[in-house]
């Protein structure tokens, strides 16, 4: 299974960014061979729109199977679904504790999108 | 003659003021289009009443992928500015509430996969009332985009003699859309301090785009002066001031014409217009 955490920072121990469309970071878990890798949520800059999707897009290019972080828009959640990426709920700690309640299957799974979208 | 009514902020009047001038200058046997640009929240129907004999679909192009052909390089997803498009997984999905139809994905797509397929946002009604033709454009519930709306309204063939453009309130894109090309702009503000600040806002931009323009004050008699003096300072013309009267504005929440109830307002429309005629022509 591979995990991406939306991470305020690339270590183990950083905070999980709620903000799924706007993380810093999503650090991508694989639990074949434990390794973690850093993946730059890299953000058209221009665009008042879309975050989320750019997000999902960015996460499943790395074939992740599962992401967490709290808030997640109506097309974020649209563009994950799309992905087959599932959307889990939860930023109340570091990233290493989200990668242990994800792999002992503790994590809410949303089914719907939980924040409202951004108009410009 | 093409005549916008802006105003840098709802509920100062701007409707009012551009059917009951629409209504003044027919009245005067003049051939008069009244257009609602303003898509989001049309409301001119409420006062002219027209009888609808038309309406079509108001479409924007938006990209189709064909994933028979696409091999999900993600060119079209890199040159979208609007993250609209974003290949996922083994499927290239496409966002079209945010879709701006630029045609970037499609232009540089190596595959040809993407075509460019229509998708109704709104629609346009024509019709007539109280003298005046009409049109008026609406954008659908839970559509973002305006200006495509607006667009529409402004390519419309008119051949009448005056036009009377009901642009959105605001000074972002539909506004400029709307009142882009016009021959003059009549700029509607209360005497108050929010109305003083959009108004500064929405001289500027209508100075921005080079159009001319003037003022009317609408409920005049409630503020302290400012609006007038940044009007003589700015060297803007006010084109009318309209003091605030129960039972014009009772009959104006009632959805009737000022005039039907104060007659001086026929008057006062048409003498509006002609000192806007005369301004263009000179
Ligand atoms: S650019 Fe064309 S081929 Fe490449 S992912 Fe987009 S649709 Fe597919
Ligand atoms: S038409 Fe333009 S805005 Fe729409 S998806 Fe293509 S590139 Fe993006």
């Amino acid at each position: 299974m591979r995990i991406a955490i939306a991470s305020q920072g690339v270590e183990k121990t950083s905070a999980v960014d709620p903000r799924f469309g706007r993380a810093s970071y999503f650090l991508v878990f694989d639990t074949s061979d434990e390794s973690l890798e850093v993946v730059e949520n890299n953000q058209n800059v221009n665009a008042a729109q879309g975050a989320g999707i750019q997000a999902a897009e960015n996460i499943a290019k790395k074939n992740v199977d599962i992401v967490v972080a709290s808030n997640y828009g109506p097309k974020a959640f649209r563009a994950l679904e799309v992905a087959g990426i599932k959307a889990a709920i939860w930023a109340d700690g570091t990233v290493s504790e989200a990668i242990e309640l994800a792999i002992n299957n503790k994590l809410k799974i949303c089914d719907k999108a939980n924040v409202e979208g951004h108009w410009m | 003659m093409k005549i916008a009514i802006a105003s840098g902020k709802g509920g100062t009047g701007k409707t009012t003021i551009a059917t009951n001038m629409a209504v003044a200058i027919a009245r005067e046997g003049r051939d008069v289009t009244y257009i609602d640009c303003d898509v989001e929240e049309p409301n001119g129907h409420i006062f002219l009443k027209p009888k609808i004999r038309e309406q079509y679909d108001a479409t924007v192009l938006v990209p189709h992928v064909d994933l028979n052909k696409c091999t999900l390089c993600g060119d079209c997803s890199a040159a979208c500015e609007f993250n609209a498009i974003a290949v996922l997984g083994k499927t290239v999905e496409v966002f079209p509430s945010i879709c701006h139809s630029c045609g970037g994905c499609s232009d540089v797509c190596p595959e040809n996969a993407i075509v460019d397929i229509p998708r109704t946002i709104g629609h346009i009604s024509h019709g007539d009332g109280m003298g005046v033709q009409f049109y008026e454009g609406r954008l659908n519930v839970g559509e973002a985009i305006s200006p495509p709306v607006t667009k529409a309204l402004r390519r419309l063939d008119t051949d009448s003699e005056v036009l009377i453009i009901d642009a959105p309130p605001g000074t972002s894109c539909p506004v400029i859309e709307a009142i882009s090309g016009t021959d003059y702009v009549i700029l509607v503000t209360e005497p108050t301090p929010f109305g003083l600040n959009d108004l500064k806002l929405a001289v500027g931009m209508v100075q921005e785009i080079g159009l001319p323009h003037g003022v009317v004050i609408n409920r005049s008699d409630i503020g302290d002066g400012k609006t007038e003096e940044f009007c003589h300072r700015q060297n803007l013309d006010i084109l009318m001031t309209i003091p605030f009267e129960r039972r014009v504005a009772e009959a104006y929440s009632r959805g009737e014409m000022m005039s039907d109830v104060n007659s001086e307002y026929e008057r006062r429309f048409w003498e509006l217009y002609c000192s806007i005629a005369e301004k263009v022509s000179s």
